[in-house]
């Protein structure tokens, strides 16, 4: 995994409201056996028509818009537990990910591939979807070891739990750490029934 | 304060707690499928890291399958070369494979309680949302993802946040025709699809004790769709009946006294929830879903909301359908029978109970999918395909199906399904594909009609199963 400290970029924003994975990415690409190549088809549905065009409507594809910072409407990731959506959100070149809410099994995910997850207040969702709809060439910055996101509307907090944290400036994983504590694991198991 | 039944079984599984971080969880039973776990394989193979419990994992193949011509050579490349990773890495590692054609193979969530493997008490993963299923059995059982997967694999266990706990209660008395899926779409779209977010539910009240097993499968199956990691019911006498004498589960003294231990399980009285609603049973009728998430949802003779808001109207611009309209007499013209939801032997007698006599509707193109090789034999054996076959429907063969249209079973363009599988998403049963969520009996009751129709009007002359 990659190591997270601060990012600054332009963001795209996306105001939909709960974004499925299905969306993030659809099933029929999940026939992979790798993790290569998602970013391709990262919200295909929405980014493509059927004949294969591009959907000039659809944020993605706006010229005006860049960066590796995603703003989305409120409950993010919802649906199926698919990592697939967090590698193809990798794998298209996002770092971060704005809503007001994620879905559990998603926040995990992205957390586990170096996306970060940043949850602000519903208030400042709309504030800077409004703001970056308006200005797309304006600049978010995101910074993990203070847990800060700062924009032209003004700067908020955000939670990360400190394990998480920790992990990911310092790109870790959770595999790392569990066999480090096998000794532990097999004590436990030596009493479980 | 007393414990839930969630703390109960919690509390038995951590190895270990870190300071001001997450815990580590043991995992009892780790289930796998094959679009989720290779490159959990991989990862570990790359890594040198070996299996650590091969003996507590069980795989199945089900998203990416036919569901018809299963003897024959999968045709789809990419699928086929899935499916041949997944015998080649449980070859490998000793893992124990119920593959496409064993009399074992089914969807993840019907198999492993059919044969035994869902116990009370038990930690359970799968690299599937819906493994919520299994919490009926009173089980914390729920979704995880590909670098999980690997985590489990490796260690067999997880480092998790505990969630918050929240209880649903739902007294009174059901109307007839009203099923545990209606139930449980009644919740949702009451309380919403992210109002389960961080928590792990516990369902309580007269009606999930008057629950057999299937019907609370159902209802914990779509836990998810309010965003609770999963769900769970106290786990009682209905519970301990459907489990014994089942392949895999304990026998004789052994099963005694587990029974003396899973009594022991149910929410204390004293114990405390981070959050609790209570619904009356009476309130709820049957129910189907207008938009694209599974929280839109009405009973079946009311209209749909008239919401001012973006999302709500990008949704049903979707569907389209418009605000305010009843959705009584539209055609129909795909109804699927089938998914971890309902696809197990009670859902298909309620169908058959209510085809018996009748025909299928010209239009409709119904798909009658059972969640496991075990069900479509007993759909044979009580006389249920016959029932169907004379209305005119095609029973297909085991598999998630249309559910995710991940193999060939896909709606067209367009179309609108009435399926009792568990998520309405844009394109999720096909791209452009339109999905409205129902049960067992709507479902039945649509390809009989050719388009959706009161329920509540005719079952009351229907005995039903
Ligand atoms: S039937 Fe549908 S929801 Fe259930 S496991 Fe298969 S794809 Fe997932």
């Amino acid at each position: 995994m990659e190591k997270f400290t601060i990012v600054t970029s332009r963001a795209i924003p996306l105001p939909t409201e709960n974004i499925d994975t299905d969306q993030i990415i659809p099933a029929r690409f999940l026939k992979a056996t790798d993790k290569l190549g998602f970013g391709d088809n990262v919200f295909r549905d929405w980014r493509f028509h059927k004949d294969g065009s591009a959907n000039k409507d659809f944020a993605l594809n706006n010229p005006n818009y860049s960066g590796n910072i995603l703003v989305a409407g409120d409950n993010f990731g919802c649906g199926s537990s698919r990592e697939h959506a967090a590698w193809a959100l990798v794998g298209y070149g996002f770092k971060v990910i704005v809503s007001s809410f994620f879905a559990d099994i998603f926040k995990g995910n992205a957390l586990n591939n170096g996306l970060l997850p940043v949850q602000v207040t519903e208030e400042y969702l709309k504030k800077l979807l409004a703001h970056l709809q308006e200005n797309p060439t304006s600049e978010v910055i995101v910074n993990l070891e203070e847990q800060t996101i700062e924009s032209a509307i003004g700067k908020a907090t955000f939670e990360i739990n400190t394990y998480k944290k920790t992990c990911m400036i310092n790109g870790y994983d959770d595999i790392d750490f569990l066999i480090s504590n096998k000794d532990k694991i097999k004590a436990f198991e030596a009493k479980h029934v | 304060m007393g414990k839930t039944l969630f703390d109960k079984v919690w509390d038995a599984h951590v190895v270990d707690t870190i300071e001001n971080g997450p815990q580590i969880l043991y995992i009892d039973k780790h289930l796998i499928h094959e679009v989720t776990s290779p490159q959990a394989f991989n990862e570990l193979e790359q890594r040198g890291i070996p299996i650590a419990r091969p003996d507590k994992i069980v795989a199945t193949a089900d998203h990416n399958t036919p569901t018809v011509d299963q003897h024959l050579p999968v045709k789809d490349a990419l699928s086929k070369k899935q499916l041949e990773q997944l015998s080649e890495n449980c070859k490998k590692n000793n893992i124990p494979l119920y593959g496409l054609g064993h009399e074992k193979n089914g969807i993840v969530h019907v198999i492993a309680p059919e044969l035994g493997i869902t116990q009370p008490g038990m930690t359970m993963v799968c690299g599937d949302s819906h493994t919520s299923t299994h919490g009926a059995f009173g089980i914390i059982a729920f979704g995880i993802g590909t670098s999980q997967v690997a985590q489990v694999f490796a260690s067999q266990c997880l480092l998790l946040q505990k969630p918050k706990s929240l209880r649903v209660n739902v007294n009174g008395k059901l109307k007839k025709g009203v099923l545990p899926k209606d139930v449980i779409l009644y919740i949702i779209a009451k309380l919403g699809t992210n109002s389960g977010t961080g928590y792990f539910c516990e369902y309580a009240g007269n009606v999930f004790e008057e629950m057999s097993m299937e019907g609370r499968m159902t209802v914990c199956n779509m836990s998810i769709e309010m965003g609770a990691r999963g769900g769970m019911i106290a786990p009682d006498q209905t519970t301990f009946d459907y489990v014994k004498g089942r392949e895999e589960a304990p026998k004789g003294e052994e099963f005694d006294k587990k029974v003396a231990y899973w009594k022991t399980l149910p929410t204390d009285e004293d114990a405390v929830f981070d959050q609790e609603y209570w619904l009356d049973a009476a309130d709820i009728e049957p129910m189907i879903t207008y938009g694209t998430n599974p929280g839109m949802g009405i009973k079946i003779t009311e209209n749909i909301p008239a919401l001012n808001d973006s999302s709500f109207e990008k949704s049903l611009n979707y569907m389209d359908f418009k605000k305010g309209e009843s959705l009584i007499n539209k055609p129909i013209n795909y109804v699927f029978i089938g998914s971890c939801t309902n696809s197990r032997i009670e859902d298909f007698r309620v169908a058959a109970n209510y085809v018996k006599g009748k025909q299928k509707a010209s239009n409709v193109n119904a798909w009658l999918v059972p969640g496991s090789q075990k069900v479509a034999k007993q759909i044979a054996e009580e006389g249920l395909q016959n029932v169907f076959e004379e209305a005119g429907f095609v029973l297909r063969q085991p598999g998630c199906s249309a559910c995710l249209a991940m193999n060939d079973d896909k709606i067209p363009e367009g179309e609108y399904c009435v399926s009792t599988s568990n998520r309405n998403f844009e394109g999720r049963q096909g791209q452009g594909s339109r999905t409205i969520l129902a049960s067992p009996l709507v479902a039945a009751a649509t390809a009989v009609a050719g388009k959706i129709i009161d329920v509540t009007k005719e079952v009351e002359s229907l005995e039903l199963a």
